[in-house]
């Protein structure tokens, strides 16, 4: 630009570019233009990373829960207190700050977890009682335990922590209350080998088996004067059971209804004890084959399922099962196989469906029996470990082995997490058989959460092929005629009305489904479905007249106008078909299709799927059509001519050339109508019910997963696997349409470069 | 048969089945939005209030008044008379009277076979009465008492009618008093809060900034004492007036004048009295607040919250939206990178909206949101201010959700600038960016249009990524207002979707509220259907636009 030839331009027009204000100029010109290029890049790229940012957080919210689980030693101190007497038991409370050491003398020593130094130390049980016998810690909610001892006598403990704020600083106080009073009570004169006890704020149930092979179930209330504060303590029902064989382990369960007891020939015997006076033998079970033991015999948290360990490493889950004929039966569930010894101790968790498991040789296992997980397995010391207690968050353990107490930190926050919990079969606790089952939150406490995917995605997919069967032929035979038959005057209305179709908010369609359809739908059942028959039979039967009427008046009316006169005929067929819905619902289905339908056992709900269907379909036909009309009318037109040409009719060219050509158009465009029914959430939403069944039923309902989120998600608890499942399900959705989506974009420009190449 | 055969081998029928699609995809477009147009539009209408005795079923008749809302015919086994046992099938006709009087007949809806309708007639005295609080009232004014005088006979329709029209200037008075002033005295008085425990939490020692809050707040606790003496005064003034109105059944009953929001006669109503009651009804619904749960009164703060999170939206929306399409079309080097990117940005588009509601409610308002309280909002805690669902985070969401729709539509507008253009203005000197300011951005304007408009379409009608950031059934305050800084990002909104959802399924008394949500969804329909047919206009005469540009 600078070359001296340009200097021979007139002298009028000559420009000195050389000049310090001209050269200043060129470099704010070249600065501006440089600054726009990194801002255009800079914020396009942006952009373009905030929107891949979505997958990625979706992403980053779920993998926690696939995350294996930790366990890491933080601290190491001799046995608090007397290191000499045998260890029991230990505890930790909430906080898992403070621990419990129960020794074989009946003293409870509290310490700190972390260093091993001594909180308080109480002797609760007076030396008049005799040596403990035997010990037992009641429901872990309950904070319980009992020692019996060699006189027959029995003491109930609750271990309990106050926690006060002096200074803003936490501060945990441990206390002990004796539910049935600070004397021993006297429960027999022989010698207590084995003792089951659970106790709550009205009742307690001791069931001691003693040294002359007897069972004592004894009951205890608690009675409030009306005079004075006091209450009473009372002494309900003792009763002998009877028994065979050397009992070797005993569980009472929380609500003191059951009792199972484990003999030393591996058979465990189920008792129904909610009558106290008279207690029934429900069952007798082999539980581990013939040449195994019974080692370890615990409860599951809620006291439904009992975990039964075994001398070859097997834990199995068992719990009750109801039959049709309301008779309970103790079934065998599932098994854990990753320990090869002796289970030594079952340790549940307190308010989870999970627990630790340890054998002779101290490897610990970390199982959850929902998701049949097992966690982890680590083998935590090589001579083995006497006592392990986990603190109520799960989040810590209490070890002792080689007279040293071991402070663990657990990370373990979705074990009911797993491929077989979020799309198997599972058998829950309290079903007949194993299940799909959504169920996420309930008001009790002991609740086994059902995290089961598998009922949503199907809602989806059944909520997706209604819509689809609804749909697809509208819209593609809509397209098919709207390309090439219609004539353009016509088109130029008509694409744009379906197409504003498609920005109707779903909301209106979901509400017209729900509030005006559905009920329209019950009442007019028979007619609805005679539609699918009047409607082409009076197009085909108009067509035949019309093709006999005399020509003048056929030919008033010019090619491509089919649609048009066809209005006013389907409208006619429509109302007759609803009008003739009652006679017909009265001569075929005793005047109440519905009630008919659930007397030959087909379920129906007023919105159900074919609502669904409609709606949903008539939500995804704008999409549908749009494309694949696109597709058939972008076909290249010397096709066509050419087989008009050699003597095709316009049907056959349709058929052999044009949709033959146009196919994966149309096949993008149902994929993506098929992307768009699965993510669809305000119509599912308002037109089902929302109950995740599983049946492809047309006349019942379902719950999507789009639906689910919109549900669930504003109360879930942040953080929680119940919000990560939901994030799942969202993620779940995203790469189901991503992948329909990109599909049917990868087909389209293939069928672009292809066209432009006929 | 040979024939038919023949007939359906010449490929006719075919066609004309194909046509049938077309024209059935056509029924239920027009079907459906007529279908909201009549069951929305009529719902303003003054229907005549019908007077009749009901036969019961026990024989005994039941003087009933009201409205008729629905027919149907049903076909129900009623046994006969002499013979219980043999059901005998009939179809009957029945009704379905609004009856209203919600606090005196118990139901307000209620079905009623033709047959059993005796002596039926509109008679001109019956009124309605559109009241506060437990919906329609339908009898026949006694008397009205205003200022400790009875008034009977001729004129007390048109002294009831000025007792009303003074309740009404008094209760606006009143909510001028509470929300406007009183609720500035609030928003003032938790300011000063705010700024007390800011101060505490930042260890400020000094006791002069705390003593200035002191007096500030002893300022405004005076100036609200005296406006709570004039409400007392106001209230009082407004409780005096009682009417006493006779039931269909003869029972007469004594009300307030102050829960009265309107009364009239439909039947000695002419056809132009109902043409203005019918825009005054109209009008009340687009500029008038919700009553009684939503089923009564006006969408007003929905569609304000409807416009407002669409236009905060849109300021996000657009110029992200431009740079990207922009970057990708003008300045990325073309290959298998952009062609990734741009199938990425189509299929976005196909993502469902409830993703976008779960990523908003993640990333967005506990993540983000929940950062941004603990290091601007300390003084706040543990209230969210930007931790919860609101405006902010809604029109956020929406705007990643549209930002496809943007990029798109620019892309294509930017490619169908013609090539010489550009090189046009290359030749002559101008740098890229030159170019590109100058010529190209405005050439493509309208397709930045076309893109923003369809993108506020979508945002309008979206609700289920609303639903978890930020829509309320019932926002107590609008998220503008006249307190400093005028426009509250943290507060939630309503808007017009939820409201449909929320009105039609969440609502206690779903019959009553059904004609509002006939009508708001029809209010809807109608924005989106023109924002859409804008955005077409537009795109077409783009289109004619350029082809002519590219024929010289």
């Amino acid at each position: 630009m600078t070359s001296p030839e340009l200097a021979t331009v007139p002298a009028s027009l000559s420009h000195d570019f050389k000049s310090a204000s001209a050269v200043r100029y060129r470099r704010r010109r070249g600065f501006k233009d440089a600054i726009t290029r990194h801002l255009m890049t800079m914020g396009g790229i942006g952009v373009i990373l905030a929107i891949v940012l979505i997958a990625f957080y979706l992403l980053y919210v779920v993998l926690p829960m696939f995350k294996p689980a930790s366990l890491h030693q933080q601290a190491a101190y001799p046995l608090p207190g007397e290191p000499a007497i045998e260890t029991l038991d230990y505890f930790m409370e909430e906080q898992h700050e403070i621990g419990l050491r129960v020794t074989s003398d009946g003293a409870l020593t509290f310490f700190n977890t972390g260093n091993g130094s001594l909180v308080k130390q109480l002797q609760p049980l007076k030396e008049a009682s005799g040596e403990v016998s035997a010990y037992v810690a009641g429901d872990p909610s309950q904070y319980l335990l009992a020692f019996a001892t060699r006189a027959g006598q029995v003491l109930l403990i609750k271990h309990r922590y106050s926690v006060t704020y002096p200074d803003d600083k936490r501060r945990i106080d441990p206390y002990i209350s004796f539910p049935l009073g600070e004397a021993p009570v006297s429960l027999t004169d022989n010698t207590i080998r084995l003792i089951a006890a659970q106790s709550d704020a009205d009742r307690a149930t001791i069931a001691a088996f003693t040294d002359d092979g007897r069972l004592l179930l004894s009951h205890f209330t608690r009675e409030e004067s009306f005079l004075s504060d006091e209450a009473t303590i009372k002494r309900s029902s003792d009763v002998f059971i009877p028994v065979d064989g050397r009992i070797s382990h005993m569980i009472m369960d929380v609500e003191q209804r059951e009792l199972y007891l484990a003999n030393e020939y591996g058979f465990i015997s189920y008792f129904d004890i909610s009558d106290k006076d008279s207690p029934r033998l429900v069952q007798k079970v082999h539980a581990v084959p013939k040449d195994a033991k019974i080692t370890s015999l615990e409860f599951l948290s809620g006291g439904i399922s009992i975990l039964v360990g075994d001398s070859r490493g097997v834990i199995a889950q068992w719990f009750p099962v109801r039959d049709d004929e309301n008779n309970y039966t103790l079934q065998h569930i599932r098994e854990f196989h990753s320990q090869e010894l002796p289970i030594s101790a079952i340790e549940p968790e307190y308010f989870r469906k999970g627990f630790l498991a340890l054998d002779e040789s101290g490897k610990l296992g970390i199982y959850h029996t929902t998701a049949h997980r097992t966690v982890k397995v680590k083998q935590i010391n090589t001579s083995g470990v006497n006592a392990l207690s986990i603190a109520p968050r799960a989040n810590a353990l209490l070890t002792e082995s080689d007279s040293q107490v071991r402070f663990w930190e657990i990370d373990n926050e979705y074990p009911e997490i797993s491929w077989q919990s979020l799309w198997g079969k599972i058998w829950y606790e309290s079903r007949q058989e194993p299940e799909y089952i959504w169920q996420s939150s309930s008001a009790s406490s002991d609740f086994e959460p059902k995290f089961s995917l598998t009922p949503l995605a199907f809602g989806t997919f059944k909520a997706a092929f209604y819509a689809m069967l609804f749909a697809i032929p509208l819209a593609i035979f809509g397209a098919i005629y709207t390309a090439y038959f219609m004539s353009p005057r016509m088109r130029a209305v008509v694409k744009p009305s379906i197409e504003i179709m498609e920005a109707l908010p779903t909301v209106i369609l979901g509400f017209l489904a729900g509030l005006w359809l559905a009920p329209f739908t019950e009442m007019h059942l028979p007619g609805i479905f005679m539609l699918l028959i009047t409607l082409p039979l009076a197009t085909l039967l108009f067509t035949f007249l019309w093709q006999r009427l005399p020509a003048p008046i056929r030919q008033g009316i010019p090619d491509g106008w089919e649609a048009a006169i066809l209005i006013p005929v389907l409208l006619l067929a429509g109302g007759a078909a609803l009008a003739l819905s009652q006679p017909v619902e009265a001569l075929l289905f005793d005047s109440n299709m519905t009630l008919w339908l659930n007397q030959h056992g087909i379920g129906f709900d007023q919105r159900n799927s074919l609502v669904v269907g409609m709606a949903m379909g008539f939500a995804v036909i704008p999409t549908i059509f749009s494309i694949s009309e696109d597709a058939i009318y972008s076909v290249p037109k010397h096709l066509t001519t050419g087989s008009l040409a050699l003597g095709a009719t316009p049907w056959q060219t349709m058929v052999r050339v044009v949709l033959l050509t146009a196919s994966p158009g149309i096949f993008s465009a149902v994929m993506i109508g098929l992307g768009r029914a699965v993510g669809e959430t305000m119509i599912v939403v308002m037109a089902t019910g929302n109950t995740a069944i599983m049946d492809m039923n047309i006349f019942e309902g379902f719950r999507a997963l789009s639906a689910n989120i919109a549900v669930e998600m504003p109360e879930s608890e942040v953080g929680s696997s119940h919000y990560r499942i939901l994030f799942l399900a969202g993620l779940v959705l995203f790469i189901v349409t991503f992948i329909f989506n990109t599909a049917a974009e990868i087909v389209r420009q293939r069928l672009r470069t292809k066209y432009s190449t006929l | 048969m040979a024939k038919l055969k023949h007939w359906f081998a010449s490929g006719t029928p075919y066609i004309w089945l194909n046509a049938g699609a077309v024209s059935l995809s056509l029924i239920m477009v027009f079907g459906l939005v007529a279908l909201i147009a009549v069951r929305g539009l009529t719902h303003f209408w003054p229907a005549s209030a019908i007077a009749f005795d009901y036969l019961e079923e026990d024989g005994s008749l039941t003087p009933m008044m009201g409205e008729l809302v629905d027919t149907e015919t049903v076909i129900t086994s009623v046994p006969a008379v002499d013979q219980p046992e043999t059901a005998k099938e009939t179809v009957i006709k029945r009704h379905l009277i609004k009856q209203g009087n919600r606090d005196h007949a118990g139901l307000d809806f209620r079905w009623v076979n033709e047959k059993g309708m005796e002596n039926r007639h509109y008679p001109e005295e019956i009124m309605v009465i559109e009241r506060r609080e437990w919906g329609n009232f339908y009898g026949y004014l006694k008397s009205v008492n205003v200022g400790a005088v009875t008034h009977e006979g001729r004129d007390h329709w048109e002294i009831f009618q000025s007792a009303i029209d003074r309740s009404l200037d008094l209760i606006g008075r009143i909510r001028h008093i509470e929300k406007d002033l009183i609720g500035a005295i609030n928003y003032k008085m938790e300011q000063l809060r705010l700024d007390e425990r800011g101060l505490e939490l930042r260890g400020v020692m000094d006791p002069e900034p705390f003593a200035k809050i002191q007096n500030a707040r002893a300022a405004l606790q005076e100036e609200y004492n005296g406006y709570t003496g004039e409400l007392e005064a106001l209230y009082k003034q407004l409780n005096k007036d009682s009417y006493i109105a006779m039931l269909a059944d003869g029972r007469e009953v004594t009300m307030p004048v102050a829960k009265v929001v309107r009364a009239y006669r439909p039947n000695e109503m002419s056809f132009l009295d109902k043409c203005g009651f019918y825009l005054i009804k109209f009008w009340e619904f687009l500029s008038d607040d919700p009553r009684e749960a939503n089923t009564e009164g006006g969408i007003f703060p929905a569609i304000f919250g409807t416009v407002l999170m669409v236009i905060i939206m849109a300021i996000f929306v657009t110029p992200f939206g431009v740079l990207a399409a922009v970057y990708l079309h003008e300045y990325a080097e073309q290959g298998l990178i952009t062609r990734t990117i741009r199938i990425a940005v189509n299929n976005l588009a196909g993502v469902p909206s409830i993703v976008y509601g779960v990523f908003g409610l993640g990333f967005l308002v506990y993540f983000l949101g929940g950062n941004i309280d603990r290091l601007f909002f300390p003084e706040n805690h543990p209230a969210p201010t930007f931790g919860t669902p609101g405006l902010m985070w809604a029109s956020i969401t929406l705007a990643i959700l549209t930002v496809p729709v943007v990029i798109v539509a620019t892309e294509e507008g930017l490619s169908r600038v013609p090539r010489d253009i550009r090189e046009g203005s290359l030749a002559l000197g101008a740098t890229k960016a030159e170019t590109l300011w100058r010529t190209v951005l405005p050439m493509t304007a309208p397709a930045m249009i076309t893109g923003l408009i369809l993108a506020v379409a979508r945002a309008a009608g979206e609700v289920a990524p609303l639903m978890l950031v930020g829509v309320v059934k019932l926002a107590p305050s609008l998220p503008l207002d006249g307190n400093a800084p005028f426009l509250h990002l943290d507060r939630k909104f309503m808007h017009l979707g939820f409201h449909i959802y929320d009105v039609g399924f969440q609502s206690p008394n779903v019959e009553a509220a059904r004609p509002l949500v006939y009508a708001t969804a029809f209010f809807l329909v109608v924005i989106i259907i023109i924002l859409n047919l804008t955005a077409i206009w537009i795109r077409n005469r783009l289109r004619e636009k350029y082809r002519a540009a590219e024929q010289h």
